[in-house]
């Protein structure tokens, strides 16, 4: 036995019977009840589980993150200190110097107002005491450890003047900047695109390599894990359910929620509709400008196209698939396509030319066209109930239904998306996110709609939860021969719901065909790209 | 940002136009003039005066006299106080005014944006319930009551105070309005503070700063208070304009010879290039601090720029 795996095999980090409370006004919730994990030295170690299982509570609890009203028992030893009784400043000195931690939003993560070089000097100073000069050298050499181009440069920059990627990118650099012992990552890159998120991972194996510290990764994506991880815990309401080697859990899952989680992928795909069924909605170089600045001694307005001619067919029963990253244009597209907003170029609904339909004559067709959106929890009404949220459409389109008329398609509708008909006398907030976004389906077929607009119905959701949804979009699509523009940048969930593809890329088509044709054979650099960072499942690095 | 700031004090002009276009007016709606009230004023005695000070000529005309005379900065006699002229009755008041205000403002400023913190910090504990409490107060009790108390303790009771009077500027003079100005503002700015440091404070850079080891120190004053201090920007524009332009409920009470209460008095007395040469005042001061407050926005917040 070498050295190097007589010190990869130290225990470094040991949580023991690690309860963590919150004090609500409904009394206390226990989020973390009583779990046990290890972290040994240069290892990776994932924790995995759904929202709200309680694996970033553990986490947090360890690094005395948790909001004011949480408190944690139990005990998390660091090199045979247990940090929840350490007292502030000693805790200080472990925190972002021998433990860090990256987290999930990169855009609000970094302080909005100081520059990225203050803010990545501070903590050099702090914990290794160097003078400004010296720590500014440091500040300079983590920002090319991490590859950020023109470092100079970016020290002076705001994060708001960098992508999500540049900014991942900053905080694992502040995370490094001391030479932790563990690097504890919390969902790092599931607020980034896939391209981005492939880089982000590739970067974390790279620095692992380099400066040899453990890295515990919180997350709900287990092609992450695959592909990652030396050992896994599984997470379910608090608890660690399974826990064991990568593989090990990959190959041979023992627990039934494992199994479940790892079944959860979406499955399946879509015939395309028959050749000659009617054309729903055609759209014929579409254009959509943004005009930002101008005005008075404001100079010339900057003018975006964020939508450059782009033409779609689709026909009834079709589920056309958009595909692409934040920024491309996609979410646009099909609102430009409803005519929610002013576009250029025809677009025809049916056999009607609606190019130019203003909102009186789009009213009525409003009613055959529905939009269901990404945030379950922004796009309810919190002060309606759920039946008036679903009837609302009701009132403006069959303002002749009695109340009671209104009460029975509402019975039926939530029937349809699977929901218990005595939730429409509860509130929105009374719901999980899935049954959110069943109630906001609800909401769009109680109107027998003929095309549904779907802008990433399912990206807010877990694996499992996501599978649900799209399966019960299948059987309504099944059921009464809708239409679906499906608007997303998950390829799994797209692969599973849609029939033809349109990727786009700032703006513009820069390929389109049949699902199939699409995932094996992509032909433009640009889905190759995004196909492989979806898909790939290579692992970064074997176990020492 | 020059080109900004430029642009803003260009648009001031037509805002100020519409402002006195439509004081000049509305005051002349309002029945009477300014020297109806006065007794004994034989009709031939008031018909010579109006027509001394043009009240005789059509409105219209009479419009485009004041804006004549206001773009050479004369703001034109003053009615009722015949001795003075409007320019002269600012020169006076005003700098008076802007200190008792001034010293009002970053008072509340200062107290209130450290009594929000503690609150913040201390949330839904014994310190933040304090401030609470005090922020109630402060913002329900009116000055009327305020300033007596404080007349009555410091004053009579205690005679650490004088009454009143302006005292050629003395300190001891200015410390009762001053403090009866500031009390309802470091009220506002406390609460304001109090909210927007605790929205700072659960923000994800925090959790960062936390996450790092930084100290509480830095934490607290370097990350959330610099991000929590823009409400109080924004509410320092409307109200230094409304605090520097002077107080008549203060004023009046201490016996200040400040500007506050030209504005009633003036109006009241239908003395017209008074009130109109305070609504200009006035008007001003808003732009101006609503352009300063604007300014500062950049220079807090990189993320806002100008152009």
């Amino acid at each position: 036995m070498g050295i190097a795996e007589m010190a990869a095999s130290e225990t470094i980090l040991s949580v023991k019977d690690l309860r963590v409370r919150f004090r609500t006004l409904d009394g206390a919730v226990e989020a973390v009840k009583g779990i046990n994990i290890h972290v040994n030295a240069g290892e990776t170690v994932a924790v995995v589980g759904e929202s709200g299982s309680g694996k970033s509570q553990t986490m947090m609890a360890a690094m005395s993150l948790l909001a004011s009203n949480g408190e944690a028992t139990g005990s998390v030893d660091y090199r045979g200190r247990n940090l929840l009784t350490l007292s502030k400043s000693e805790l200080n000195k472990v925190r972002g110097a021998k433990i860090s931690m990256i987290f999930q939003e990169p855009m609000t993560s970094l302080d909005p107002l100081y520059s990225i070089g203050n803010q990545l000097i501070e903590p050099i100073r702090r914990h290794r005491g160097l003078n400004a000069a010296e720590a500014h050298e440091e500040a300079l050499k983590l920002l090319r450890l991490v590859h950020i181009p023109d470092p100079e440069r970016r020290m002076k920059s705001y994060p708001h003047e960098m992508s999500g990627g540049q900014r991942q990118r900053v905080m694992i650099a502040m995370a490094l900047a001391n030479d932790p012992d563990i690097l504890i990552a919390d969902e790092p890159t599931t607020a980034l695109d896939v391209t981005i998120q492939a880089q982000i991972l590739m970067l974390l194996a790279e620095l692992q390599r380099k400066l040899g510290m453990a890295i515990v990764f919180i997350t709900h994506d287990l092609g992450i894990v695959r592909r990652f991880a030396d050992r896994v815990y599984v997470m379910r309401q608090g608890e660690v359910v399974e826990e064991g080697e990568a593989e090990a859990i990959f190959v041979n899952p023992q627990h039934a929620y494992t199994k479940m989680l790892l079944a959860a992928e979406p499955t399946g795909s879509k015939a395309p509709p028959p050749a000659n069924a009617p054309v729903l909605l055609e759209g014929r170089n579409v254009e959509v400008t943004f005009k930002i600045g101008g005005g008075f001694l404001a100079g010339e307005p900057l003018m975006l196209r964020a939508v450059d001619h782009i033409s779609i067919r689709l026909q009834r029963n079709q589920t056309i698939g958009i595909v692409g990253e934040s920024g491309s244009g996609k979410s646009t597209l099909g609102r430009a396509l409803l005519r929610l907003l002013p576009s250029d170029g025809l677009i025809r609904f049916g056999d009607r030319d609606i190019s130019q339909a203003d909102r009186q004559a789009m009213r009525p067709l409003r009613r055959q066209m529905q939009l269901v959106f990404q945030d379950p929890f922004g796009s309810l009404s919190p002060r309606m109930t759920v039946g008036q949220v679903i009837t609302e459409g009701l009132l403006v389109h069959e303002p002749n239904l009695s109340g009671k008329q209104r009460d029975l398609r509402a019975v039926e509708a939530l029937r349809e998306v699977g929901l218990d008909p005595n939730a429409r006398n509860r509130y929105p907030h009374e719901f999980s996110g899935g049954q959110r976004q069943r109630i906001a389906i609800a909401r769009a077929m109680i109107l027998k709609p003929k095309l549904v607009v779907l802008d990433e119905p399912t990206s807010a959701l877990d694996r499992s939860v996501q599978k649900q949804i799209v399966e019960l979009l299948r059987k309504l699509q099944a059921d009464h021969e809708l239409s679906y523009l499906f608007i997303s940048h998950d390829l799994s969930v797209v692969r599973a719901m849609a029939d033809y593809i349109i990727v786009m890329k700032q703006g513009k088509i820069v390929e389109e065909g049949p699902t199939e044709a699409i995932f094996s054979n992509p032909q433009h650099v640009y889905t190759q790209t995004l196909m492989a960072a979806a898909i790939d499942v290579t692992r970064f690095r074997l176990s020492a | 940002m020059l080109r900004y700031v430029l642009r803003r004090l260009l648009t001031a002009i037509p805002t100020l136009f519409v402002i006195v276009t439509m004081a000049f007016f509305l005051m002349r709606v309002a029945p009477g003039g300014p020297f109806n009230q006065e007794r004994g004023l034989s009709p031939e005695i008031r018909a010579n005066l109006e027509a001394q000070f043009g009240l005789n000529d059509p409105l219209w005309l009479q419009f485009v006299h004041y804006l004549g005379n206001l773009l050479r900065g004369n703001f034109g006699p003053s009615y009722n106080m015949p001795d003075f002229t409007v320019t002269e009755l600012f020169a006076k008041g005003l700098p008076i005014s802007v200190q008792l205000g001034a010293s009002a403002l970053i008072l509340a400023l200062l107290l209130g944006s450290v009594l929000g913190t503690i609150a913040a910090l201390n949330q839904n504990k014994l310190g933040d319930y304090t401030v609470i409490a005090l922020a109630t107060a402060g913002s329900t009790i009116p000055t009327f009551v305020i300033a007596p108390v404080i007349q009555l303790l410091f004053g009579l009771t205690w005679r650490l105070l004088p009454i009143g009077g302006w005292g050629d500027g003395a300190f001891i003079n200015k410390v009762g309005p001053v403090l009866t100005l500031a009390l309802p503002q470091i009220a506002i700015v406390a609460r304001l503070m109090r909210g927007s440091m605790i929205e700072s404070l659960r923000s994800h850079h925090i959790r960062t700063a936390r996450a790092l080891g930084l100290s509480d120190w830095s934490v607290v004053v370097k990350h959330a208070l610099r991000g929590a201090i823009l409400p109080i920007v924004s509410f320092t524009g409307p109200a230094a304009a409304a605090l520097l332009t002077g107080s008549v409920i203060v004023e009046t009470i201490f016996s200040i010879p400040g500007v506050g209460r030209y504005f009633v008095d003036a109006a009241l007395n239908r003395d017209y290039t008074l009130v109109m040469g305070t609504v200009v005042v006035i008007a001003i001061f808003t732009i101006v601090f609503n352009l300063i407050v604007d300014v500062m926005y950049a220079v807090v917040d990189p993320r806002v720029r100008y152009d």
